[in-house]
């Protein structure tokens, strides 16, 4: 949660354009917003509406979106269980804010899991002993 | 003269058509749209007025009104 948190504060840096961006995984739970909860909880609610109204009937998967309003713009990107929503000013550079969503979902995706247990390690297993052969004669 | 004159009318037919293509990419470019893109590539761009682009605004309207409360 708080390598979420910390990477959307970064996106909020780095892009001027990006004025609030939630992270949600696909049921709706808010993971990390720059905005307070409750506000967040109802930017995943709208995001999530958005994008599988989207996807809907359609014969290929739908990844990302955006939607260019009067106010403002709106953008929702998908990976493989986590999507990022995020609102901006007016006419944004739409390919730079795409680029930097995806940047951020790809640099969640990466932080590191915790470390699996290692497997035990099997015994090797006894080979039949080999028996040398015998001359018949001896 | 005569010369003249039609230059002069050619100047103003040539400026109002400059004019009006001006007006009409402004106000495309002000009309809200969605656009769609697919894992496979593909581009689907919803512009308003459309049937299929309305439900879709208003949910992103919602949602930037949901950003600014």
């Amino acid at each position: 949660m708080a390598e979420t948190a910390r990477a959307l504060a970064e996106l909020t840096e780095i892009s001027t354009q990006i004025e609030t961006a939630v992270v949600l995984d696909r049921e709706g739970t808010v993971l990390a917003a720059t905005v307070d909860d409750d506000r967040a909880g109802r930017l995943a609610g709208a995001a999530l509406e958005l994008f599988r109204a989207a996807d809907e009937k359609r014969e290929q998967e739908l990844v990302q979106l955006d939607a260019a309003l009067r106010g403002g713009s709106v953008f929702v990107v998908r990976d493989a269980d986590r999507l990022i929503a995020a609102t901006t000013t007016p006419e944004p550079t739409v390919g730079l804010v795409f680029y930097d969503l995806k940047s951020c979902l790809r640099g969640l995706g990466e932080t590191p899991a915790k470390p699996k247990a290692k497997p035990k390690r099997r015994a090797p297993a006894k080979r039949p002993a080999t028996r040398k052969k015998t001359d018949a004669g001896s | 003269m005569r010369a003249r004159s039609a230059l002069t009318v050619l100047g103003a037919a040539l400026g109002s058509a400059a004019g009006a293509i001006f007006l009409r990419r402004r106000t495309v470019r002000r009309r809200e749209r969605v656009e769609l893109y697919f894992d496979d590539g593909s581009l689907l761009a919803l512009t308003q007025g459309s049937p299929e682009a309305e439900p879709l605004l208003l949910h992103a309207r919602e949602l930037l009104a949901a950003a600014r409360d």
